[in-house]
């Protein structure tokens, strides 16, 4: 026996280390047709690594101190070695995991990715999404600029629209009536201890939980019904590592490419990704004429905005609070929403198509008017794709049952 | 008529294009010097090091002899030499400090802005901006530009507004144009000072991944050749 083998064999007696090898990686059986939209997952493991290993490199030198907070970045900018790039590897990191994780959300509603049996992976993906808003919200105000400030200053009075509770429990997030140091000391902790630690657990859930069930594929077809009888090795799976492995280091560079290409070339990403009026020290005592939070929260704050009339007793604030919540949350009930018998795109009818089609085009749309000042017409468009977006999932279980559905074939195709 | 035409539309100002190019040392040079004599009086730029100028082609030594006026060290930030207090005092506000103007404002703006102060006896300041209307900052460059007079024509297009140059300043007008173009260069420069790095090195980045593409993408041809 080689040393290697027996100190192998050594760790085994002690630790699981081979079989588990085996089970996530060299013997766990993924589709052989994986496509482009497959490549998100492991990409969004990437950028949560390098928002783990930046993010600590800037604790070592940013001040969560309202006095000092704006100045220790820019402190960074300049003076720390390489403080640039590992500031704009983190800013940059956080936008590509909302893009890298919106296609992979989007792919799963492709594919039918959160039916049975996959209901459970597809919830605790949706609690890795909350994380991550919760993880981008406090992150954005760290670095207290006036869009900071701002913006973090609606995403509290939110809770102060809740009925009864709503101001002390402003006051408790805040831990001061308005948002100041005290604030920013917390959402510092938050961001660095609390909401990682969360994440990266959820994440760990979510690939065991992946690894449970087995991987879905743009077929839609459960490759664990149809088992070689002898080796009992699904027949149209092949193992993780080395093919997907190799597959997936592609993808990486060419996601890397992108990213640093905007690292290097267009940090600001024309002031979608860093905001331009961010780099005014907050201010508390002028508002901007425009609050626009970052792009990725642009569809919710439309919506947000969209309720201009008190309705049912509730007044328009509380409505837009509702909507918006109701706007994430519904994500969470498209498991049971689904009634097609069918799981993917391919083999479903004309009205699912049509209900994603329209349901992509009124993210954007809500996405772009959420970076506009509203206007009666802009109000009006924010209210007609917030109807839209949430007509998608409500009206779901109805036009899928009825869509004319093609027949799941029971082999992938090549 | 000055050669640039601003006007107040519904829409905003039309501004006019900086011209930038921040690996232009001697531009920035030129840009430094003006704005520590014009602007660091009231103004600072508080996150950004004396000494970060030798990357613009500076020495330790013309740093001190030419930016450093305070008695300051060359490592030291450049901070203003008013105080807090007094400026708002003086001006109504605390003039902001410019590190990251040029992040925040664009160049663009902040050139048309320089270049578009007029007499407006309505103002505590006797000045009014085209770009920035109700300034609290007087024409701190009108003895190098001269004095602008508003003009207001009103076409089919409704208002147009242009600026009238009434005394001629210590400049002509291509000079002072050219020195508010060194010192926004500077502003730029001053906002990102490792923005050159950070491109060469990109290049240098993007160059190696593109070899790494090639080598990673025929690792996996290679595998999964007896896939398909």
């Amino acid at each position: 026996m080689s040393k290697q083998n027996s100190m192998i064999e050594w760790i085994d007696k002690r630790f699981p280390l081979t079989s588990n090898w085996k089970a996530h990686l060299s013997e766990y059986y993924a589709p052989k047709n994986f496509n482009f939209w497959y490549y998100f997952g492991s990409l969004a493991l990437l950028v949560l690594v390098n928002q783990l290993i930046t993010g600590i490199f800037l604790t070592m030198n940013y001040k969560p101190d309202a006095s000092m907070a704006f100045a220790s970045v820019e402190y960074i900018m300049r003076d720390v070695d390489y403080g640039w790039l590992i500031r704009y590897m983190h800013s940059t990191g956080a936008s590509m995991f909302f893009v890298v994780v919106y296609l992979h959300m989007f792919r799963g509603m492709m594919y039918g990715s959160y039916r049975k049996p996959r209901e459970l992976l597809w919830l605790v993906g949706m609690a890795i999404f909350f994380v991550l808003m919760s993880l981008a919200f406090t992150g954005y105000i760290l670095p207290w600029g006036q869009m900071s400030y701002w913006g973090a200053q609606v995403i509290v009075s939110m809770f102060g629209a809740i009925p009864v509770v709503g101001e002390t429990l402003q006051q408790w997030l805040l831990g001061d009536f308005t948002l100041s140091d005290a604030a920013l000391n917390r959402f510092f902790a938050y961001h660095v201890v609390t909401l990682p630690v969360i994440l990266v657990t959820l994440v760990f859930v979510h690939v065991l939980a992946l690894h449970e069930v087995g991987s879905n594929n743009p077929d839609g077809v459960e490759i664990k019904a149809n088992k070689n009888p002898k080796t009992n090795i699904p027949v149209d799976g092949i193992p993780f590592h080395p093919y997907y492995t190799v597959k997936d280091i592609v993808g990486v560079v060419v996601f890397l490419i992108v990213f640093c290409g905007i690292i290097f070339f267009a940090p600001e990403m024309g002031g979608y990704f860093l905001e331009y009026n961010n780099f005014i020290p907050a201010n508390t005592l002028q508002t901007p004429d425009h609050i626009a939070p970052v792009w990725y929260f642009t569809p919710y704050y439309s919506m947000l905005r969209a309720v201009t009339v008190n309705f049912l007793w509730v007044d328009a604030k509380l409505w837009g609070v509702i909507l918006m919540a109701g706007s994430v949350v519904i994500f969470c009930f498209l498991p049971w929403l689904d009634r097609s018998p069918v799981k993917s795109i391919r083999y479903k009818g004309p009205y699912f198509k049509i209900a994603l089609t329209l349901f992509v085009i009124s993210f954007f749309v809500l996405g772009w008017l959420g970076t506009k000042s509203p206007t009666p017409l802009y109000t009006l468009l924010a209210q007609i794709f917030t109807v839209i977006y949430f007509a998608f999932f409500i009206l779901m279980p109805w036009y899928s049952k009825i869509d004319k559905t093609k027949p799941e074939p029971k082999r992938v195709k090549e | 008529m000055i050669p640039f035409s601003v006007f107040a539309a519904e829409s905003g100002v039309m501004l006019d294009k900086a011209p930038i190019d921040t690996t232009d040392n001697a531009s920035l040079q030129r840009g430094a010097e003006s704005f520590v004599s014009y602007c660091l009086t009231c103004h600072g730029a508080s996150y950004m090091r004396y000494n970060r100028h030798r990357d613009i082609g500076f020495s330790n030594e013309q740093i001190l002899n030419k930016l450093v006026y305070t008695g300051q060290k060359v490592g030291d930030l450049m901070q203003s030499a008013m105080r807090k207090k007094e400026g708002e005092e003086w001006f109504g506000v605390v003039p902001p400090d410019l590190s990251v103007i040029a992040r925040s404002r664009g160049a663009d703006w902040l050139y048309s802005y320089l270049r578009a102060f007029y007499r407006d006896d309505s103002t505590v300041t006797g000045w009014n901006n085209l770009v920035f209307d109700r300034a609290a900052m007087p024409h701190v460059l009108y003895q190098l530009q001269g004095e602008q007079r508003l003009t207001i024509k009103s076409g089919d297009k409704g208002e147009q507004k242009s600026l009238l140059l009434d005394k001629t300043g210590n400049m002509t007008v291509a000079e002072y144009d050219k020195f508010v173009g060194d010192l926004v260069n500077y502003l730029v420069y001053l906002g990102e000072p490792h923005a050159n790095n950070r491109k060469s090195i990109g290049l240098m980045v993007i160059a190696f991944l593109i070899g790494m593409l090639i080598l990673s993408y025929a690792l996996k041809r290679e595998y999964w050749k007896d896939i398909h």
